[in-house]
């Protein structure tokens, strides 16, 4: 399918954030995606969030691998240099882009099959060097672009379109980036921009790795009875206890936010991220009990969302490199040559 | 005492092989042999056929001396050193007739093993180690510093310069510098008073290596990338090409790394390194990161061998069809498969240069030595982003891991550097519109901007169907018209890859066609077969695509042989699809044992077939 250009519809007055920019400016072409796909509002959501965010465009680089939530990325931010790349190797080829300019925003955009299966290894070891990005997963349990085969997300007992019911057990990307030392993990829904927008834009303050897994129905394949995907079955069965809100380093915080379990937390920039609401005995610093809790309602058959671990102490692939504060690419090669004098004294090692 | 009455002497013309077991520390020594017999000034090599295995298998090394330069390896051992029982039968049957066995004679050799056309030499290197040193690493150690100094002796290598190499490598451990001195004395001592020393072929000193240098292929790949301005890595352990980027992480740790100023009053300096090289989980995420390097503009590559080829090939497609510069170093390795790993070969010719599904073809670069390893190196980093592309810098073990004497690595400090075209937020502003791929210019490439360059630059690119501007296109015509460009961009670079190396003799009508490490051989044969009457051109290949000198090398000779280091002919059949030359015109000669390449292979193979 062809990208199509979004009509410009001249509309009232849009606001503008603190670069003067509208919610327009950071949308990109036209979706081809089926109409209702979960994937659109997410799509909306990183719009939504960046555009609250101001972020510069061209400091943004989105990436992604192949697949339906792949395609994804030209749908938005059209200002941003964008890589579609290879089926699951996104998270390698980041960790590329990273290394030579960490200056960039790097905002990967992957589906279940394409970081489950085919480049769980990629995206096990991003979190493990803790390559400072913001990682989507727009799960939905299936492969979409050929036809609705089921992914290693499905949960077991799921039915597909066509064929038998599920048998094996499910990857859960959140219980894989606890195992891997992941210092960021949310979950959300996409039907859920509320609560979406504010994981986003804390996972771009985040210093590390941040995975976000964002279960988003297939209208097409997934959405039926029998599935654990589907819109209905997630509202339903989700339990939205962990409730965040982010606050950007420039921003005076004025807003006192009470409730069971509040408590915030500074992120490395200096923004706040505060725990709305969190369930008695929920730390989302500790790692044992996050796991313990969301395990325990799995049991229950429900899907915790929130930003549910966070730790900032960690430290990013260019801090233990201990590479620059600016990015590699732009030390011109002259001077990164140490030149004929250097190389004529090198030259008495070798004799 | 020397006594060469009725002995044929050969000066700075014999070959040694030295047979040890895996692990106990006879490299160093076998090394050292050969730096004293280089800094005595005379052309020498060293070849290490070692095997798969931390410890105890047979393994050789191999010093060739040839005061006329001839180094690559030979086959005809004047001296055979012995050290290892499990392979005495093999390795003493291996020395030419009227040549000597060193061997350790504190244990007595099985009569079956005498030769009555060899000379035994017996050493009680064992018994000797034993009386001397304590320790019962050190008696093992200690005894191929022994045998070396007895060769010291039996070849008339200069002992004070030995001694001088040995205070040299241990000049921070005053224990084991003593140690070693003194097995070094004990050997060279018992053969002066059991030997008639030197034995009739010998060294004497020369000056024909003191503008050169003594380096292995994966150091001087090392040290190109360093002086291409690499700063990003992305690699997987592979023998033989680890060392390539253990190499460039030491070079990069002294001349990559800088203090930056404190910036207030209450901080501290702090320590930077100007490069980020990044130990990958496979060799998929290796070539990821090299891609995602290049993409964001920095220089960016990978070393591997053959099997990371294998599993580079998806994503090496996604750079050609997508445009971004890419540098690899393989450092060919026997395949197919696990194959033999620690073996020389050339057999990833035309896996290289079609690397990936689809209509893919590469630049490849074919170094001979460690010197041509260092200039193509950097080479590859420009061609590679003039011509947003990979390159391939195909190096085989033999050149990688093996130390070779060349002439001293030279850096032009007015080298620029070709960067290819790139646009700045300046070029951006005088632009009505951007597109990737639009505008390509006489080379057939479009001029790039970099991730993080002003929003109209900004361009989405991916590895499915795109048309001339870049964008998503299923349309046959769009489609070809860019797979077309490919096509003509990589033809141009025939002009920029490195020109074949071409010898001529008088009335030469054969030809001989080669590529890499079989250089030295090759030329030596040439030499060989002129002794024999036959005159014979030489060409060596230095890159692909084909320069067109190639095709009118091998149409002017009535007989054209092309010796390769494969079992299929890779570059006999590739000169046949690439450069046009029919198939049948060229004959192939082809060693793919896994050791390197030696002179007199290449005579009987190229006099076998015209004889026939």
């Amino acid at each position: 399918m062809p990208s199509i250009t979004k009509p410009l519809i001249p509309l009232a007055p849009l606001p503008t954030n603190d670069l003067g920019l509208t919610i327009r400016d950071y949308e990109g072409a036209m979706s081809t995606l089926c109409a209702g796909c979960g994937h659109d509002s997410i799509t909306a959501a990183i719009v939504q969030a960046f555009w609250e965010l101001a972020m510069p465009p061209r400091d943004i680089a989105k990436l992604s691998g192949i697949g339906c939530s792949s395609k994804t990325p030209t749908y938005f931010i059209r200002g941003a240099h964008g890589f579609n790349s290879a089926h699951g190797r996104m998270a390698a080829i980041a960790t590329g882009a990273a290394a030579a300019n960490r200056e960039l925003t790097l905002l990967g955009v992957s589906g279940d099959g394409d970081s489950l299966s085919i480049g769980i290894g990629h995206l096990a070891h991003a979190i493990r060097r803790n390559v400072k990005m913001v990682y989507v997963i727009e799960n939905n349990g299936v492969y979409g672009l050929t036809k609705g085969q089921l992914s290693a997300s499905a949960d077991i007992g799921t039915r597909p379109k066509k064929g038998e019911a599920n048998v094996i057990a499910p990857i859960d990307p959140i219980m894989l980036g606890l195992s891997m030392g992941a210092t960021f993990l949310a979950r959300s829904f996409s039907g859920d921009k509320e609560q979406l927008v504010p994981i986003l834009k804390a996972a771009v303050a985040h210093n590390g790795f941040a995975l976000i897994d964002v279960i988003s129905p297939c209208v097409t394949f997934n959405d039926h009875e029998g599935s654990t995907k589907s819109y209905r079955f997630v509202r339903e069965h989700e339990v939205k206890e962990v409730v965040t809100d982010y606050v950007p380093v420039r921003e005076e915080i004025t807003a006192t936010v009470g409730g069971r379990g509040s408590r915030t937390v500074t992120m490395h920039d200096g923004s706040v991220l505060t725990f709305r609401a969190t369930p008695e005995g929920y730390d989302p610093t500790n790692r044992l009990s996050v796991e313990a809790y969301i395990r325990d309602h799995q049991r229950h058959g429900e899907v915790v969302t929130g930003l549910l671990y966070l730790d900032e102490s960690g430290s990013s692939m260019h801090e233990v490199n201990h590479t620059p504060a600016h990015a590699l690419a732009k030390i011109p090669v002259d001077r990164l040559c140490p030149g004929s004098a250097v190389l004529d004294d090198l030259m008495s090692d070798f004799r | 005492m020397t006594i060469d009455a009725g002995r044929e002497v050969r000066v700075n013309d014999f070959a040694i092989k030295l047979a040890n077991v895996n692990g106990t520390g006879s490299a160093s020594a076998n090394g050292l042999l050969m730096q004293a017999i280089f800094r005595m000034g005379i052309p020498v090599s060293g070849k290490n056929l070692f095997p798969s295995n931390i410890q105890g298998l047979p393994t050789w090394y191999e010093i060739r001396v040839n005061g006329d330069g001839h180094t690559a390896r030979s086959l005809e051992y004047d001296l055979m050193v012995a050290m290892n029982a499990q392979t005495y039968g093999e390795d003493i049957g291996s020395v030419r007739s009227g040549g000597y066995v060193l061997y350790d004679d504190s244990w007595p050799l099985d009569a079956a093993l005498l030769r009555p056309d060899v000379t035994l030499l017996g050493v009680p290197f064992a018994k000797m180690c034993l009386e001397n040193f304590a320790k019962p690493r050190e008696r093992i150690l200690m005894k191929n510093i022994a045998y070396a100094g007895t060769i010291v002796a039996l070849l008339g290598i200069d002992a004070d310069l030995v001694a001088g190499l040995l205070a040299e490598t241990f000049a921070r451990n005053e224990a084991l510098r003593e140690s070693n001195q003194k097995a070094l004395r004990l050997g060279y001592d018992y053969a002066v008073e059991h030997f008639e020393c030197p034995l009739p072929f010998r060294v004497a000193p020369m000056d024909k290596t003191s503008d050169h240098i003594l380096i292995d292929g994966n150091t001087a790949a090392a040290l190109g990338a360093l002086y291409a301005g690499a700063t990003v890595a992305g690699w997987y352990p592979i023998t033989p090409a680890t060392a390539v980027m253990d190499n460039f992480t030491k070079l990069c740790a002294t001349y990559r790394r800088r203090t930056v100023p404190a910036e207030g009053p209450d901080e501290s300096p702090t320590v930077v390194n100007d490069y980020c090289i990044i130990q990958a989980e496979d060799e998929i995420a290796a070539i990821g990161i090299v891609l995602g390097g290049g993409w964001a503009g920095a220089r960016s590559f990978t070393s591997t061998s053959g099997p990371g080829i294998s599993l580079m090939n998806e994503l090496l497609g996604l750079a050609y069809y997508t445009e971004i510069p890419v540098v690899l170093f393989n450092v060919q390795r026997t395949g197919p498969s696990t194959g033999m790993p620690t073996r020389t070969q050339q057999a990833d010719i035309l896996l290289c240069a079609y690397a990936s599904h689809g209509d893919t073809k590469h630049i490849l670069l074919f170094p001979a030595d460690p010197k041509e390893t260092f200039e193509f190196a950097v080479e590859s980093f420009d061609l590679a982003e003039h011509f947003q592309t990979p390159v391939f810098m195909l190096m085989d073990l033999d050149i990688g891991m093996n130390d070779w004497v060349v002439p001293r690595l030279r850096w032009d400090d007015a080298r620029t550097f070709d960067r290819g075209p790139v646009l700045t937020d300046e070029d951006l502003a005088g632009m009505k519109e951007f597109f990737r791929y639009a505008n390509a210019n006489a080379d057939h490439v479009a001029a790039r901007t970099l991730p993080g360059s002003d929003s109209k630059g900004a361009y989405f690119i991916r590895g499915s169907g795109h048309d001339a501007f870049g964008r998503y296109t299923e349309r046959p015509d769009e489609y070809q018209e860019v797979v077309d460009r490919l096509k003509a961009k990589h033809a141009a670079a025939a002009a920029y890859v490195p020109a074949p190396m071409i010898l001529r003799r008088d009335g030469a009508r054969v030809g001989l066609v080669t590529l890499g490490s079989c250089d030295l051989a090759v030329r030596e044969a040439a030499d060989l077969l002129a002794e024999r009457g036959v005159a014979a051109d030489y060409l060596r290949v230095r890159g692909f695509p084909f320069a067109p000198e190639i095709r009118e090398f091998i149409e002017s000779h009535d007989h054209c042989f092309v010796i390769e280091q494969n079992r299929d002919g890779q570059l006999r059949s590739l000169l046949a699809l690439e450069a046009g030359v029919p198939l049948t015109s060229m004959t192939s000669a082809l060693f793919y044992g896994g050791f390197p390449l030696s002179a007199g292979q290449v005579v009987d193979a190229v006099l076998e077939n015209l004889e026939a």
